[in-house]
């Protein structure tokens, strides 16, 4: 029957949408064990909001640590009263750490399960992904930790609650050049990774205009092993410090091979360093080593030192500044939904654009135009296999009033007028740079 | 005078122009008026995101109706596809992308259906699969004189390759000015790099995938049942042999792979400017690869509608199975080691479905008023 | 001249893990004349395990005895052989008279299991019992259990310990290899089952007994590299495990060009490998490192597709 086969054939593309049916009823009954879809139109049912997060793969230390925060965050919210009356519920999709994934699950958030806002992610890359999809639909979306300057540039429609890499890199710039006095840097950045790129470009062009020199410059890829190449050219030009903006999953072995070189100078890094792993990985090859990061654990402000606590209490481990900007993320939107006239996309974006002065554990937080954060940024350094605070770098322009009485900058935190003595454990900044400098 | 007799018989038996018409269209108008319904009726009513599944199952069936060319009908063994579907997706994004920029000077999606940013999109995708094509047969004509492990290894390290190049090249351009600015070779580099090719027009839609799955299946269809598929699977089956009897193995290997690469480019393009997708090198490597691969064999290598079945649900698992996500590559790895061991063949084989006895009964009790004609 | 130095020492210490994974490589394919695509995860799984057992039999802290080290290679050594073992039982010895795509498809299919279960966060009970997991998605450190000192210096490069034990270790197992194979009966079998399957079993050779021992032989040389390479980069980095594939595939790259099926050209083409890795990285660009090894493939098997030491056979129908 040849005219039988050739509708076949045309039906043969048709076969896919026999499982679709399968797909579509399935999909109510994945949804089942997240909990009942609800919509943000009903008064009394619980306000949606999304998170998506490498949960699983390559990133998921950071995103089970962003989503610890989140679900923290929650937890205090709802028990004091919630959001203008109702709680806030949030529904949770793993992106596995790809990008494409990211698309997949914030797209379901929103056009599946109606969420108003959207939280994530960590990885630049999968912020962007994620925005994009944001942005098409006009639900706002918070970044906790993605740093990459391109992320929030998606659209009207796109925060982050965190610094973005070109403050970053000149917080470190800053504090190599003053508090190490180092003038002649080199650089080991990571390739495959946007964010180190990214933050490296940052670094360098701060640094050259704060007078520095960047004496070299070499790459590696994430996930390589031998770095003897790069150390060995890096070791020829005689560094005063060497700035590594990669992931910490990295830098234990580039920092064991480093001082296995004979290198002693100081090694810098990135908030991709922060890690409780980070110490175990590197052994005593990262002693005395410092980064930039969120926060500091040691911070005595009321705020950090609740979360701390409440933290501690739930998981039984200190928070990482991933996981406090995941908190502060979430309490953000939650201030915003509040102040906001509407949760309709555009009202609830543009109270979070207005946010100021928010206090956050990771600093006062102040949305710029730019849907960036405008906040401080610490310097740690890694002293007995934990971060220890240094220094606090402001935003340019952001500098408190030089104090008077106190001869070291020693108040942790970013709340620039409190004069309060030095934390346990917080050692004056300068002592800490300058025996930072000298230790091994 | 036996070339005339033949002739005679030929003619004969050949079917009437009227007939040969219908053949050849009815395909082609059914196909469009289903594509048609998909995008205008169908994909509005089932929402973005089952809409976007829908593409992503056209774009997986695509990859793996192509690799099953190089796979299933000649038997090479193919694990760099990825980096055809690279290639396509970034030639096709570059070409929308700096396009729009210089002719529109935005890079939001222009003009409605069929409109010209959508031609634009068109034509992107032809020319990155093209693109493919070329480099398929810059990567083929050495390796295929070789045995067929070393084309694994060989399309493998192709894969990686594409990869790390990518992975050099610099930040995207944002405005008009900075693209006229730059010369066209160093422009060529300004595709992300690790970031990924980010920013590109939402141009993929239900119309545009599941046309060109339509061409790939019928291109696929029409290629296995005439004289080339033939030299493919005689290929296959025995190479010396095939030799033997005047096929020129090494150009039919290099054909197969050309068009195989020619589709996987235009999926990659489709991929590309679909919503929620970013191109980045790093999701365009072996994995990848591997994936289509587990489509091909699961299917049965050589069957179309065998490798359609298992793109499908290698496409829809993982979504119904969110809570086990983490299983999903264990599963499919011991699926694929099972399948080897016991039915190695895969699903179908080198089977259609409708071959199939059960089906043909079906379908010949659903349809007993089809008009015969001889 | 420190440079050409450091990077001649570290090229050997890399070559030789090269060589110690390609010779697995090209073991099994003379013998059966496919690629084993799990090797290279035979080779991590060496790492892993080593990992698993020094953490589990409590030399975390770093003050194991030197009895730790040598007790851990042996260990994670005959384990990897016994999974090596299982393996061709279970998946590869079904499919010996199958198409040679199908047992290649195979190989795959064990790799991508190996890699993926060892990424499972879960078996909650192997916790409770105190087990460290084998791997997971956070990288671990190994701990030292080769002495981290430094032997001498010699115009400004440090040689250490733990290379020149690399080295050491790795030429030992290939010299012992070497005698295994050209010095002993089984080894005889082992080539004349290399040479023609059929006519060696027509010989009154266990063909099946030969290709398990081939088997096991070359997962305990990947182990053992496994474990070196663990001990030279103490970072272990599981949710990079494309490092650790790629890491396979640049072994295989080696058995190739040495000609694959050939022992002695294994070793030498893992050195070779390491060499062309480590000083395209040290003076070209660090970047292109995979390209390097890749290229240098393609243009083998262009120009001398038999490899370096390989004999080109003819094909009779």
């Amino acid at each position: 029957m040849p005219a039988f086969s050739s509708l076949l054939r045309s039906f043969s593309s048709l076969l896919p949408l026999l499982p679709l049916a399968f797909a579509v009823g399935c999909g109510e009954a994945d949804q089942a064990d997240q909990g009942p879809p609800v919509r943000a139109e009903d008064p009394n049912a619980p306000i949606l909001i999304g998170e998506y997060g490498s949960l699983t793969g390559s990133e998921a230390t950071f995103g089970q640590s962003t989503d610890r925060g989140v679900q923290l965050a929650i937890e205090e919210i709802n028990k004091s009263g919630g959001v203008k009356g109702r709680k806030l519920a949030v529904r949770t999709y793993d992106d596995q750490g790809k990008t494409q994934e990211a698309g997949t699950a914030v797209t379901r958030l929103i056009t599946d399960d109606h969420v108003v806002a959207v939280l994530g992610e960590v990885a630049s890359s999968l912020s962007m992904a994620g925005g994009r999809v944001a942005q098409q639909y006009g639900v706002p979306m918070i970044s906790p930790s993605s740093t990459n300057a391109q992320v929030t540039r998606v659209g009207d429609m796109v925060f982050r609650v965190c610094f973005v890499d070109s403050f970053q890199g000149y917080v470190v710039a800053k504090f190599a050049l003053d508090d190490l006095k180092a003038t002649k840097v080199a650089v080991l950045y990571d390739q495959g990774q946007a964010y180190s790129k990214g933050l490296k470009d940052d670094f360098e062009r701060e640094l050259k205009e704060m007078g520095g020199d960047v004496v070299i410059e070499q790459a590696y890829t994430g996930g390589d092993q031998d770095f003897s190449a790069q150390l060995t050219a890096i070791r020829d030009t005689h560094p005063d410090a060497i700035f590594i903006p990669g992931y910490y999953t990295d830098v234990g072995n580039i920092s064991i091979q480093t001082r296995k070189l004979g290198l002693e100078v100081p090694l810098l890094g990135g908030d991709g360093w922060d890690s409780s792993q980070l110490a175990q990985l590197a052994g005593d090859a990262i002693e005395g080593s410092y980064y930039s990061n969120h926060y500091s654990h040691e911070d005595m402000r009321p705020e950090v030192q609740d979360f701390v606590k409440a933290y501690q209490a739930r998981y039984s481990e200190v928070p990482d500044g991933i996981a406090a900007l995941g908190y502060d993320a979430t309490r953000l939107l939650a201030q915003a939904m509040d102040r906001a006239p509407s949760l309709d996309g555009k009202d609830l974006a543009a109270a979070i654009a207005a946010t100021k002065g928010f206090d956050g554990v990771t600093g006062n937080i102040s949305i710029d135009a730019e849907r960036n954060a405008q906040k401080s940024a610490v310097i740690v350094q890694m002293k007995g296999g934990q971060p220890r605070y240094v220094t606090t770098i402001h935003p340019k322009g952001m500098e408190p009033a030089p104090q008077a009485a106190a001869p070291t900058d020693a108040v942790p935190g970013a709340a620039p007028a409190d004069g309060a003595a030095p934390a346990d454990g917080a050692t004056p900044a300068q002592g800490a740079a300058a025996e930072g400098a000298a230790a091994k | 005078m036996q070339t005339s007799f033949l002739q005679d018989r030929a003619r004969a038996l050949a079917p009437s122009p009227a007939l040969a018409a219908r053949r050849s269209l009815l395909p082609v108008v059914v196909m469009a008026a289903l594509v048609l319904l998909l995008q205008f009726a169908i994909g509005p009513r089932i929402g973005p995101y089952y809409a976007k599944m829908l593409m992503d199952i056209g774009i997986n069936i695509m990859l793996a109706v192509s690799l099953n060319i190089v796979n299933g009908y000649t038997g090479q063994f193919s694990i760099g596809h990825a980096g055809f579907m690279a290639v396509g997706g970034y030639t096709a994004g570059f070409i929308t992308y700096y396009g729009s920029l210089l002719i529109w000077g935005s890079t939001q999606p222009h003009g409605g259906f069929l409109g010209a940013g959508e031609l634009l999109f068109a034509v992107s995708c032809l020319v990155g699969g093209l693109t493919a094509a070329g480099f398929g047969y810059i990567v083929g004509l050495p390796s295929l004189r070789l045995r067929g492990d070393y084309l694994a290894l060989v399309t493998l390290g192709f894969g990686e390759i594409v990869r790390v190049f990518i992975q050099q090249t610099d930040d995207v351009l944002f405005t008009a000015e900075d693209v006229r600015a730059t010369a066209p070779l160093a422009l060529l580099t300004k595709v992300g790099g690790a970031l990924g090719f980010t920013g590109l027009p939402f141009y993929t839609n239900l119309f545009w995938v599941w046309t060109f799955v339509a061409i790939t299946i019928l291109v696929a269809y029409r290629l296995k049942f005439s004289s080339h598929g033939r030299a493919f699977l005689s290929v296959r089956e025995d190479e010396i042999a095939a030799e033997a009897m005047g096929i020129p193995t090494t150009a039919v290997k290099v054909r197969a792979f050309m068009i195989a690469a020619a589709f996987a480019g235009i999926a990659g393009a489709l991929f590309a400017h679909e919503v929620g997708t970013t191109l980045n090198p790093k999701e365009l490597g072996f994995q990848k690869s591997f994936e289509v691969v587990i489509m091909v064999v699961l299917g049965g290598m050589g069957s179309i509608s065998g490798v359609v079945l298992a793109a499908v649900l290698i496409t829809v698992l993982p979504e119904l199975l969110r809570s086990v996500a983490e299983y999903r590559m264990v599963v499919y790895a011991l699926a694929l080691i099972v399948m080897m061991l016991a039915r190695p063949q895969g699903l179908l084989g080198l089977h259609e479905a409708w071959e199939l006895p059960w089906v043909r009964r079906l379908l010949r009790s659903l349809v007993r008023q089809e008009p015969k004609d001889g | 001249m420190t440079r050409l130095l450091q990077t001649l020492m570290d090229g050997v210490a890399v070559g030789s893990l090269y060589a110690l994974i390609a010779l697995g490589y090209t073991m099994v394919y003379g013998i059966l004349k496919f690629i084993n695509f799990a090797h290279g995860d035979i080779f991590m799984l060496g790492a892993w395990l080593s990992f698993t057992l020094a953490v589990s039999l409590g030399w975390a802290g770093g003050d194991a005895p030197w009895i730790a080290g040598p007790l851990v290679l042996i260990s994670s050594m005959l384990l990897c052989g016994l999974i090596g073992f299982i393996i061709e039982r279970l998946a590869y010895r079904p499919l010996r008279d199958a198409p040679r795509i199908n047992v290649l498809i195979t190989a795959i299919g064990v790799s991508l299991f190996i890699e993926n279960l060892g990424q499972l966060e879960p078996f909650p009970f192997l916790k409770k019992l105190g087990v460290a997991l084998p791997f997971g998605t956070r990288p671990q450190r190994m701990p030292t259990l080769l002495p981290d000192a430094t032997l001498f210096t010699v115009l400004g490069v440090q040689v250490k310990l733990v290379d020149v034990l690399v080295i050491g270790i790795s030429l030992a197992l290939m010299a012992a290899l070497q005698y295994l194979i050209f010095g002993t009966k089984l080894g005889r079998a082992m080539r004349a089952v290399s040479h023609d399957p059929r006519t060696a079993s027509l010989m009154g050779i266990n063909v099946d007994r030969v290709v398990s021992f081939t088997f096991v032989v070359g997962s305990m040389l990947a182990a053992a590299a496994g474990f070196l390479s663990a001990e030279k980069y103490p970072s272990l980095n599981q949710p990079a495990h494309s490092t650790w594939i790629l890491l396979g595939l640049k072994a295989f790259v080696a058995a190739v060009i040495g000609g694959i099926g050939n022992v002695r050209g294994a070793m030498a083409g893992g050195l070779l490998i390491g060499m062309v890795e480590l000083f395209g990285a040290a003076y070209l660009s660090p970047q292109l490192r995979d390209v390097y090894v890749f290229s240098l493939l393609i243009v083998v098997l262009l120009v001398r597709p038999e490899g370096l030491l390989g004999k080109a056979t003819v094909e009779k129908v």
